[in-house]
């Protein structure tokens, strides 16, 4: 269990006052001016041997990412963009946060900025968080009111500037490019890559997007120095992060904790276990809903990291546990999800929009095992014929859970199937 | 996946113009994006025309601001019926949002559903004849742990079942709404005292 | 310079082609709904989806993925397969199967590639989406539901005609395109239906009309413009149901403006498909061809050549002006005019005076240009977008003199004193004098002062004339105009107030003011029942440019042949016939018999008319006549875009649009 002291989000549930002065006691905004000092590629190199994975789902090596922004200046803006759109179903951290830790989120966007050599920053948050953006917005104003944003930030020399900027209702705009088509005053549509977002991102310009936990974690990484952070976890896997239990546990919670816990300490330890003891677990979608689910006999000993739950064919994603005990119309779970991903689709490429109709209508009579056999399969090969297809992840993120839980549930839809066809040779 | 809601011509007003006060806030929006790059103003304008207009956006304030930010009004069009929040038809004074996927739906959100369908007497995506309240389907609020959840105007309530959503809705009707956040013994995100 | 392998086969492309241009490079398809290669690309519709290597293991769209050195490409592997089949499956779920009713049927890409790369059949069995049709105008007819979303029609016209007025509304499945129930007031609207890939937009005039396979297919040129758009006339017995744009790089590329597509309909109307005499209750009637040619040459016999004038109009074909040119001449008449509108061009003027010197394409190259009372939105739609085209690759200003419509770039306003400032620091500057600029009464100034505004080196004539009659610079080059001592048209109709001519030869000849020819005795030659018809005291059935094989020049000094698709109804002949046989009865037989020795004569004479299909450079020299330029503002010579001549004037669907775009527009401008 990870120790308190070594907690980066420190108010996370917001017990003490957002603001300057409480985050200032909770270390934040400490020798920043000394940080940015050290330069960009230092900023850079400390992030690459911190070992730390972009917290937003795709686990990208941050360092890495940071690199990819071209090294010469040719004096024209460049940007860092944090997404805040959260809204992967089960992932609620950055949400915590922007409102309980936001300065933690303002300090990383100057020292992110400062490895990018960005000129601004724009935070991208999801419209629904309101009062959300309402504190981050006052907690930028406070960091421009103390010297700390702006022209000579920090009194290092370097000037940035930091904005939000509000979404209005879309979850594709959590993919980078969508989000920067929508932060260009556009439908939030994925763009084709290459050119990538490093190269040609916001307004044309080099840019780099982050997921809001990834640079409101890299002051403290940069503060303690990446062989604390390599310190937790396991090669490739390194850190601490934050994990979102949702769904059937009896105390469902946010927390913090080191890479590559197991799922069952997380959920027993954090969130008072599984309604109904462990083994009243049907099964778990381990890393939001994207992420295929685990039944209970992978959960058992699955392992919560980037390679832990690739050897299970799924994946850590946004760390958001959405844990179903026995009572779950598991095919009603998905066929919600299967909506979700229809949805959200933005409806530019044909396997994506046409596609997730196709799945979830096939999906409502799975619920109710109004279907054959044979299209059990057929449902497999569509979320194929989605997946590896479209612009962005969405036709991928929305296929995985279905091939999930044709995996591990199979008998679970051939029966209600084999139920409704005996019920109807009865009558 | 409904189809584009557009209001009938006859509630459509015949002129839009920002308030002072957002037109102040609409040129500080403006500023915050680099120049000639005003068009980045459109979304969190728009949000602003459809507080300004009772909740919804008119036909109106999409040509004006396609004028302000000097966009086609087509790509204003677009952008309006692309992202969920914006409504282009009036809906209630009051605008109760459901979640109702997967995470909240594990923890009950069909009787939050129920609850409020109760209480307001109307079926998803409808209004209350009064224009008080309206009803809407959303997908993941992003508030799980917390799950179910609903977001009311602009505020989450959270830790909801069927009885708190029935006081909850009945407190707004009586125009004395809570404090937003769970309506549990919980501050946030944290794990609840057993 | 990347080397890359298709299939094994090795080809070299230029940096920065796509993937899918060097499969093409190869010889190989690619199947495409989105991309189009005028057009952004949107890689949507993931139809031209191929295996890379190295890469990851997913196809790549190859419509947008860079052509990379040692790329090895596949095109026909199981990955590409797997994926082609699902787009395809993906494409029809939702598509209605209503190929039967479909206009599109057997020209249709969804239905080609279907065949070519679909499965047999269907494993949909769910509900399709029903999208209620949108109102796009009267020319552009919509079936929504069977749109695929591919956005070619939002791209065009945004980025090709200018006019942003189509959308992508909602999102994911119920993503719908609309222009929210508004006409596209785009002179080049109807090329979404051709670029549209299923039936979602299509012609709206040719609804239910016929069928691709049924239609003889005529590979033509048109004249509602002086561009000499290359087009397909599809003609099905005698008449022509649609016109189709022809890729020519240099004119067109490969859009037509709407009124070329759709002002046919006008062929069909107030047709002269018999000669006609005006008898003596002052009614026209019909009558046979000897008797209508024995009264024409009875009244030139009786005529004194100096009492006689010829005016040539917008429409007619070369060979026509040729043969009327020999024909009058020999009658020793010399009140011949081919500038209806009174345009101030000289005889004697050399040609790089009236021609658009460094051609359509040649604006591409400009970084400057000054339009001097000339809108080529109106007056020549496609080459309007040329000037758009180059206007969106940047560093490029456009200067305009007078009073003309908004075009679909910006544009300032400049004075004629200030024209030279204006063009000043530009390295390849291009002056265009718009036709109505030259008409003026001071219109031979305009033209002095823009000629001194141009900068001509050996490498560049930024110097040229945007005529908007199809038959103007043939005419202008067979010197179809006034001989030593005769008139031009503003002569020849003072001429008739006057008393001193009598007889008015009218060759295709509509847009001069009849009100001053009630005096005359008025000759009408040509195809559609128009002004010159009802003026005239005898009317000669002519063939309309379907009709006929006829040579034009357009606006750039290119020659080009416009051919024969229908017969001329009833007993209206090809033109050059008509005057041959008038000559006959006259007994002044025109030298030949028939049109091949017609044409070997008179490019014998004028060579340029021979140069088929090549841009010829004009001769540069002095022009125009130096004076004062009038303070009255310049206007352009096409009011009404939709109709200019009698065709589109007599066209239906070119009166439904006047009522939808000139009326609103009309209104605007009052509100303004």
């Amino acid at each position: 269990m990870l120790d308190i002291k070594d907690r980066i989000f420190t108010n996370l549930y917001g017990e003490e006052p957002w603001d300057l002065a409480a985050a200032k006691k909770r270390g934040d905004w400490d020798g920043t001016k000394e940080l940015i000092a050290k330069g960009r590629e230092w900023i850079v190199e400390e992030m690459k041997s911190s070992g730390m994975r972009g917290r937003g789902g795709a686990g990208f090596p941050t360092g890495l990412k940071w690199s990819f922004m071209p090294k010469e200046d040719d004096g024209k803006p460049r940007y860092l963009v944090v997404n805040a759109d959260e809204g992967e179903p089960g992932t609620c951290k950055d949400r915590d946060i922007i409102r309980n830790d936001p300065h933690k989120l303002v300090e990383g966007c100057l020292l992110a900025g400062v490895g990018l050599g960005a000129t601004a920053g724009y935070i991208y948050i999801r419209g629904e968080f309101h009062n959300e953006a309402n504190i981050l917005d006052a907690a930028i104003q406070e960091a421009y009111d103390a010297g700390l944003l702006g022209k000579n930030a920090c009194g290092s020399g370097y000037d940035y500037d930091l904005y939000l900027h509000r979404g209005a209702g879309a979850y594709i705009c959590g993919e980078e490019t969508a989000l920067i088509e929508s932060l260009e005053g556009k439908k939030g549509q994925p763009r084709l890559k290459p050119p990538f977002p490093a190269m040609a991102g916001l307004y044309g310009r080099p840019t780099t997007v982050n997921n809001v936990e990834t640079i409101a974690a890299a002051p403290t990484v940069l503060r303690r120095g990446a062989a604390w952070f390599s310190s937790f976890g396991r090669e490739n896997n390194a850190g601490t992060k934050l994990f979102c239990i949702s769904g059937h546990v009896n105390t469902p919670c946010n927390v913090e904790e080191t890479m590559g816990i197991s799922l069952k300490e997380l959920i027993e330890r954090h969130a008072g276990g599984v309604r109904g003891g462990w083994d009243n677990l049907l099964a778990v979608i381990p890393g939001g809903s994207s992420t295929p689910v685990l039944p209970k006999h992978i959960c058992d000993t699955a392992i919560m990291d980037f390679d832990g739950l690739r050897e299970h064919q799924s994946g850590l994603g946004t760390a958001a546990v959405i844990v179903m005990d026995k009572s779950t119309d598991i095919v009603k779970a998905f066929a919600r999800l299967s909506y979700f991903y229809m949805h959200e689709s933005c409806g530019q490429c044909t396997p994506c929009r046409e596609g997730f109709g196709w799945v979830y209508r096939v999906m409502q009579r799975m619920v109710t095992g109004d279907a054959r056999i044979e299209e059990i399969d057929m449902l497999q090969q569509v979320t194929k014929e989605i997946e590896g297809h479209t612009i962005c992840a969405h036709g991928d993120g929305g296929s995985w859970p279905i091939q999930g839980m044709i995996r591990h549930f199979r008998p679970e839809l051939e029966r209600r199937i084999e139920e409704r066809l005996a019920a109807a040779r009865a009558a | 996946m409904s189809g584009i809601e557009i209001a009938p011509d006859h509630l459509q007003p015949d002129s839009f113009v920002f308030s002072d006060e957002n037109l102040v806030k609409a040129q500080t929006t403006i500023a915050k994006y680099p120049e000639r790059k005003q068009q980045s103003a459109v979304m969190p304008l728009l949000d602003l025309a459809q507080r300004q207009n009772g909740g919804w956006v008119p036909r109106a304030a999409i040509e004006y601001i396609a004028d302000m930010l000097q966009m086609p009004s087509i790509r204003v069009w677009e952008v309006a019926t692309f992202y969920t929040m914006y409504f282009l038809a009036p809906k209630g004074r009051t605008k109760v949002h459901v979640c109702t996927t997967t995470p909240c739906w594990l923890r009950g959100s069909d009787d939050v559903v129920k609850a409020c369908k109760e209480t307001l007497g109307i079926g998803m995506g409808e209004t209350t004849s009064d224009g008080a309240f309206s009803l809407h389907e959303v997908e993941c609020a992003g508030a799980c742990v917390n799950a179910p959840v609903v977001q009311i105007n602009d505020d989450y309530y959270e830790d909801l079942d069927f009885e708190k959503t029935k006081r909850l809705l009945d407190s707004f009707k009586a125009g004395d709404p809570p404090k937003p956040g769970p309506l549990s013994d919980r501050r946030g995100s944290e794990p609840a005292k057993a | 310079m990347p080397k890359l392998t298709v299939d094994g086969v090795e080809v070299e492309v230029p940096a920065g082609a796509t993937v899918l241009q060097a499969i093409e490079a190869t010889g190989k398809e690619v199947p495409r709904f989105c991309y189009h290669d005028r057009l952004s690309i949107a890689g949507n519709c993931r139809m031209c989806l191929v295996e890379i290597k190295p890469g990851p293991p997913k196809p790549a769209a190859s419509c947008a993925m860079p052509a990379g050195e040692n790329m090895e490409v596949f095109t026909s592997s199981p990955m590409v397969e797997h994926a082609r089949k699902g787009v395809m499956e993906m494409l029809l779920i939702n598509h209605p199967l209503d190929c039967p009713i479909c206009d599109q049927g057997g020209e249709c890409d969804l239905q080609d590639q279907a065949m070519s790369y679909g499965g047999g059949a269907s494993r949909y069995e769910e509900m399709k989406r029903a999208v209620p049709d949108k109102y796009m105008g009267p020319l552009v007819k919509t079936i929504m539901t069977r749109c695929i979303h591919c956005t070619r029609c939002v791209r065009f016209v945004d980025e090709v005609a200018g006019v942003p007025t189509i959308g992508a509304l909602g999102r994911g499945g119920a993503t719908e395109i609309s222009t929210l129930e508004a006409g596209i007031n785009s002179e080049l609207s109807g090329n979404i239906i051709d670029l549209c890939p299923v039936g979602a937009l299509t012609s709206r005039p040719y609804e239910f009309v016929a069928r691709p396979w049924e239609l003889s297919k005529t590979e033509s040129v048109d004249v509602m413009d002086a561009v000499g758009s290359n087009i397909r006339v599809d003609a099905r017995g005698p008449e022509v149901l649609r016109v189709l744009p022809r890729l020519n790089e240099d004119v067109n590329e490969e859009w037509i403006s709407d009124k070329t597509r759709f002002a046919i309909d006008g062929l069909k109307r107030q047709r002269l498909d018999a000669p006609y005499v005006r008898g003596a209750d002052g009614r026209l009637k019909a009558t046979s061809w000897t008797a209508a040619l024995n009264v024409v040459a009875e009244k030139l016999k009786a005529t004194a050549p100096e009492k006689i004038a010829v005016i040539a109009g917008d429409q007619v074909d070369a060979e026509a002006m040729f043969a009327a040119k020999v024909l009058f001449e020999n009658l020793g008449v010399q009140n011949i005019d081919c500038r209806q509108d009174g345009m101030k061009i000289a005889p004697g003027t050399p040609r790089g005076g009236y021609i658009l010197n460094e051609g359509l394409s040649g604006v591409e190259k400009a970084d400057r240009l000054l339009l001097i009372g000339s809108d080529p939105r109106r007056e020549a739609a496609v080459f309007g977008a040329r000037i758009r085209k180059r206007w969106l690759e940047g560093d490029f200003k456009v200067g305009v003199v007078g009073e003309i419509g908004d075009q679909t770039y910006p544009t300032e306003l400049v004075s004629l004193e200030n024209a030279a400032e204006f063009l000043q620091g530009a390295s390849r500057p291009m002056v265009i004098v718009g036709a109505g600029a030259l008409a003026r009464a001071d219109g031979a100034s305009v033209l002095a002062y823009a000629r001194s505004l141009a900068t001509v080196t050996d490498e560049w004539v930024g110097f040229g004339v945007l005529h908007t009659a199809a038959s103007r610079v043939a005419g202008l080059d067979l010197s179809f105009l006034p001989g030593p001592e005769g008139q031009d048209v503003a002569g020849i109709l003072a001429g008739v107030k006057a008393g001193g001519i009598e007889t008015v030869f009218l060759l295709g000849a509509d847009e001069i003011n009849f009100e001053s020819l009630k005096d005359a005795f008025v000759i009408y030659q040509g195809a559609v029942g128009d002004d010159g018809a009802g003026a005239a005291d005898v009317v000669l059935p002519g063939a309309a440019f379907t009709e006929k094989d006829g040579t034009y020049i357009n606006t750039e000094g290119r020659a080009q042949r416009a051919s024969r698709a229908v017969f001329p109804p009833g007993d209206a002949r090809e033109d050059w016939t008509i005057l041959r046989a008038l000559s006959e009865v006259l007994g002044s037989k025109l030298p030949f018999d028939d049109l091949t020795s017609l044409r070997a004569q008179m490019i014998e004479k004028v060579p340029v008319l021979g140069a088929i299909d090549e841009q010829m450079p004009g001769a540069w020299g002095d022009f125009g006549e130096k004076g004062p330029v009038g303070d009255e503002p310049m206007h352009s010579a096409v009011a009404n875009f939709y109709m200019t001549c009698p065709i589109s004037r007599a066209s239906p669907t070119m009166a439904r649009c006047v009522q939808e775009f000139m009326n609103s527009s009309n209104q605007e401008k009052a509100h303004a």
